[in-house]
């Protein structure tokens, strides 16, 4: 195959080049950077978020202006549609939150080095190709790229125990769930002699034409879902979250709960909706049992737990239960819910661990339940925050949370699944009570001597970022819907 | 301004609150004033209402409605008829009460406290007024959020279990009632190809009965938990004990319609075959009737005062429950007056303990006795309220009751015969709690120099009292709103009820005749 860049190529891959150099810029101009001026970083970070983003807008304006549904570059190895740039939006809005809560965070745990902004934009790079790729390996890197940053990122506080305990849990399990995915990954080779996911998705279905139980094809679906539940963290394979996400730097948490899991489902919505969708009879009930399981252990799980950080780990595999039940359904609305899904839980869960951010002081950790006792009493505004974020998680109108579990649940009773339909809302309650146990400390309980906030602008513009658009989604949903809509009607068909 | 006045009305409460926030912490007296104003001027704003609302027109009034979502078809469409209207003067009237009698009684984080109090008021008005079932939904969720905060923070020693336990409670019965929602959502969808929200959009479908069934149960589990009906009351004697008092009297005068609201607008209209089914009508009568007997027994045997008030709750929504599964219009009219008939005679007992507690801090029986010696117009006030809610000729509560007996006895004697004993009984627990609390000589000295009330807390107290007369003496212009919106249900479930009885037929042209085709709702979700 003879091979050739041509300009396509270029403006397909220009968010991703934009990130590399950044990133590799960052690590540069980092050698020449005081100590106390690590902040630099950081605006260099954002620049470059800036640039991809305009890169992004570049593209969207071009698929518009010409009335193309897609654009592939790289021959055929990366395509660029709604669907994509709809999740790289996600990405750096993401992104850009938590470069700018990570500076006092980072000063405070007095690990403020450059390499960590680079090796956020670096796992951007390989989000934006996992909502982009169209290729086994394309994606394959692309998850791995991932993966690598953040295993680096979640052990980035070297003095703190906690922290190396889970990067090396998740580098274990991740590396595992890796392997998994590259063996179902060979086995679509090997039936179709090509990586292309079209190609991948004719000759599966061919296969299972003949047969829908062909077992070549459903080792190869058990295995590469296997590796994709991996990595949004869905029961039984989700051991790794509640830990990394406690161990890791708040700031990460937060990221990675949002970015890492948004591009995960977009990976994963690809792989479902191309290659396996002509075996949906074998799957469906496969990921509806994992979907419910996930809610299940998910919220049950949370009820019990002390730490914050643990407790929205907890919660946020069941709002991976929740987006898998999207895909259960399968049909339109499903999609749209679990874009809208993602969307609303970005800004909701990115606000909530913004908070538990802001908590981190010199004197206390501030990731117990307990440190928020009172909260009301001596920081009204962040209480109210959190307030709206929980509420939203919780699902709670008029808030966003509500929309996205709305959509949800429509498509669920659209395809007749009643019974998953009941779980899930009955599920809604559960987790509205370990919401409320937070509410109930910072509201109720006495307030502590030395509860503090530490807040920077940086911090404040990302909770009102998230506030904003948490309310706003809840109660004028209307241009986000659209976007949703516009985003998925040409993709993945 | 005449067009938006149900708007207006709506959103007072919520303005006012967003401007609560921006006053000053510390000047509690500013706050105080400020919330008691908002109040006041949203109650002025509803009153017109009353005259204006067109007392011979059978279709909601006031109707505004525009655009909201449209990629899903949800619209904000309120309007409201003589059953929302009754309510929604209700809310105004309990909601301006219960922040006035909050002034002494509430001294601790004020802002906050009348900022939920605001939001609260908001939320039940919006259940009553909204004509499309996703506002409705929004509304009737906005409401616990305060609700819980009003008792897990200013609640008495088990307020955070009795707020944790009135949310979960309710939000269980709610998701699955969205559920329901969704089906009819998308039934509506199978059968014009449009998408829509709207009440009466929705009424125009013809609905399998085994879909009717899944619906209705999933409504029912939602409103039965709000009445809340026998066996899921159990949240009540908890969330009203432990709420402070203003909240009891919310939580009793307006929340617990929201519940017996909802059939009414909801589930008899939407879905008529199910509601006239004989198990339907059974499970529903039989669990009021239980409602009725069991509440008043508990009340009986309370040591509490404040528990025995709000088991009686669970008695008297039994009657309004009895009432609307009668299907006539004796029950259902009967019904509507005696949840108005509920929020004031059980606003006012509420109002009575909190007055008592404020003074005593407490809530045992025991430690009152001879009262009326000492509080010679808390007592006269107090035996109104009693009276009134046992349900005394003259006073509201007997017409309520009476009407709805009236409905019962239509239907099946049994039933009238089991719900005349919970008006006995009702009868015993109030004269016998009166008893015990204001006669006799004064045996706890403490009891020796408690303070009459004061003007305030006169004025918190007249105009409950003045409406308690007037319903119980002129009850007509009541029967007159709810003419025609009865008849209209009754006509939904019951085609021929009147021609049936030679009775005269409110409305002789409706329903109207078939063969519309919807006109709203939109082509994808």
């Amino acid at each position: 195959m003879n091979f050739t860049f041509t300009p396509t190529d270029f403006f397909v891959l220009k968010p991703a080049i934009l990130l590399c150099l950044f990133g590799c810029g960052i690590l540069i101009t980092d050698f020449f950077i005081e100590a106390r001026q690590k902040s630099f970083n950081a605006i260099t970070a954002l620049i470059g978020l800036g640039f991809t983003a305009y890169a992004v807008w570049q593209q969207q304006t071009y698929l518009k202006a010409n009335g193309l549904s897609e654009l592939v570059g790289l021959s055929g190895a990366v395509t660029i549609d709604g669907f994509g740039i709809f999740f790289n939006w996600i990405f750096i809005i993401a992104t850009a939150l938590a470069v700018i809560i990570s500076s006092r965070y980072l000063e405070i745990e007095q690990e403020h080095r450059g390499e960590y902004y680079a090796l956020i934009l670096f796992a951007q790079t390989g989000m934006v190709f996992l909502a982009t790729a169209t290729e086994l390996v394309t994606l394959f890197i692309a998850v791995e790229t991932m993966a690598l940053s953040f295993y680096v990122m979640v052990g980035f506080l070297r003095g703190d125990k906690r922290s190396n305990e889970a990067a090396i849990k998740y580098l274990l399990l991740g590396a595992f769930s890796s392997g998994l995915l590259a063996y179902g990954f060979s086995i679509f080779y090997g039936i179709s002699g090509s990586t292309r996911l079209s190609e991948v998705a004719s000759a599966v279905a061919t296969r299972a034409a003949n047969d829908p139980w062909d077992p070549v094809v459903f080792l190869a679906l058990v295995t590469t879902a296997v590796g994709l539940f991996f990595k949004i963290s869905a029961v039984p394979f989700h051991m790794w979250a509640p830990d990394a996400y406690e161990g890791a730097p708040t700031t990460i948490t937060a990221y990675l709960s949002v970015a890492s899991k948004a591009a995960s489902f977009a990976f994963l919505l690809r792989i479902f909706q191309v290659p396996l969708e002509s075996v949906r009879t074998t799957w469906e009930p496969l990921v509806g049992a994992v979907a419910l399981l996930t809610m299940t252990v998910g919220n049950l799980a949370a009820i019990t737990q002390t730490n914050i950080k643990r407790l929205l780990a907890y919660s946020s595999i069941s709002h991976a239960g929740y987006m898998l039940l999207g895909l259960v359904s399968g049909n339109q609305t499903g999609m749209k819910g679990i874009a809208v899904y993602i969307l609303v839980y970005a800004f909701m869960n990115f606000g909530a661990f913004t908070l538990v951010v802001a908590m981190r002081s010199k004197d206390i950790i501030g990731d117990d339940i307990d440190d928020m006792s009172g909260l009301m009493s001596k920081r009204p505004t962040y209480a109210v925050l959190m307030l709206i974020f929980l509420l939203s998680l919780a699902g709670i109108p008029p808030t966003a949370g509500f929309l996205g579990k709305y959509y949800i649940f429509l498509s669920l009773i659209q395809t007749r699944h009643y019974y998953l339909a009941v779980f899930a809302v009955l599920y809604v309650a559960v987790a509205a009570y370990y919401y409320f146990r937070i509410v109930k400390t910072m509201f109720v309980s006495e307030p502590q001597e030395k509860l503090d906030i530490s807040d920077s602008p940086g911090i404040r513009v990302a909770l009102a970022v998230s506030a904003v658009f948490t309310l706003l989604i809840g109660i004028y949903p209307e241009p986000f819907l659209q976007m949703a809509q516009k985003s998925l009607l040409a993709a993945l068909r | 301004m005449q067009a938006h006045l149900l708007s207006i009305v709506l959103f007072i409460p919520v303005a006012g609150m967003i401007l609560l926030l921006f006053l000053p912490k510390e000047n509690k007296t500013l706050i105080k004033v400020w919330a008691n104003l908002v109040m006041f001027i949203g109650l002025v704003a509803s009153v017109p209402l009353w005259w204006m609302y067109d007392r011979s027109n059978p279709e909601f009034q006031f109707v505004e409605r525009c655009e909201w979502i449209p990629s899903i078809g949800a619209r904000y469409i309120i309007g409201i008829d003589g059953i929302s209207l009754l309510l929604i003067l209700l809310t105004t009237v309990i909601g301006f009460l219960s922040v006035l009698s909050s002034w002494s009684a509430v001294e601790d984080r004020l802002k906050e406290y009348y900022a939920f109090f605001l939001l609260l008021q908001t939320g039940m008005l919006g259940v009553f007024m909204s004509l499309d079932f996703f506002l409705f939904y929004v509304f009737w969720e906005v409401m616990l959020v305060p609700m819980y905060f009003i008792i897990g923070v200013w609640g008495g020693p088990r307020k955070l279990y009795a707020a944790i336990k009135f949310f979960l409670y309710t939000l269980v019965g709610s998701v699955l009632m969205l559920l329901g929602i969704l089906t009819l959502y998308f039934h509506h969808y199978n059968q014009f190809g449009t998408y829509t929200f709207e009440i009466s959009e929705l009424m125009r479908m013809s609905i399998p009965f085994t879909m009717q069934k899944w619906v209705f149960w999933a409504f029912f589990v939602g409103f039965a938990i709000k009445v809340p009906m026998f066996p899921f009351h159990t949240w009540l004697p908890d969330a009203h004990v432990e709420a402070p008092t203003a909240g009891s009297v919310i939580l009793a005068g307006v929340l617990l319609k929201m519940g017996t609201y909802g059939f009414v607008r909801f589930s008899l209209p939407l879905l008529p075959d199910i509601s006239k089914d004989g198990f339907t009508v059974k499970v529903i009568a039989w669990l009021s009737i239980i409602a009725i007997v069991y509440g008043a027994l508990v009340s009986l045997m309370q040591k509490d005062w404040k528990k025995l008030v709000a088991y009686s709750s669970v008695s008297h929504l039994g009657f309004c429950t009895l009432g609307i599964i009668a299907l006539n219009p004796n029950g259902l009219a009967g019904s509507v007056i005696q949840q108005i008939n509920h929020g004031i005679s059980t606003g006012m007992l509420f109002l009575i303990v909190g007055l008592a507690y404020e003074r005593r801090h407490t809530r045992e029986i025991s430690e009152y006795g001879g009262l009326s010696n000492v509080m010679p117009t808390y007592s006269i006030i107090f035996a109104i309220a009693m009276l009134s809610s046992a349900g005394m000729p003259l006073l509201n509560g007997f017409v309520g009751e009476f009407t709805i007996l009236q409905g019962a006895f239509e239907v099946s004697k049994v039933w009238a015969a089991f719900a005349v004993s919970g008006i006995v009984l009702g009868a015993a627990y109030l004269l016998w709690l009166y008893q015990r609390v204001m006669f006799g000589p004064i045996t706890n000295p403490k009891n020796e120099h408690l303070k009459d009330l004061n003007l305030r807390e006169i004025m918190v107290m007249l105009p409950l009292v003045v409406w308690a007369f007037w319903i119980g003496v002129y009850p007509k212009p009541y029967f007159e709103i709810l003419e025609k919106p009865v008849a209209k249900i009754v006509k939904r479930i019951q085609p021929d009820y009147y021609r049936a009885r030679g009775l005269k037929d409110p409305l002789p042209n409706y329903p109207p005749p078939a063969g519309q085709v919807a006109q709203a709702g939109v082509q994808n979700p």
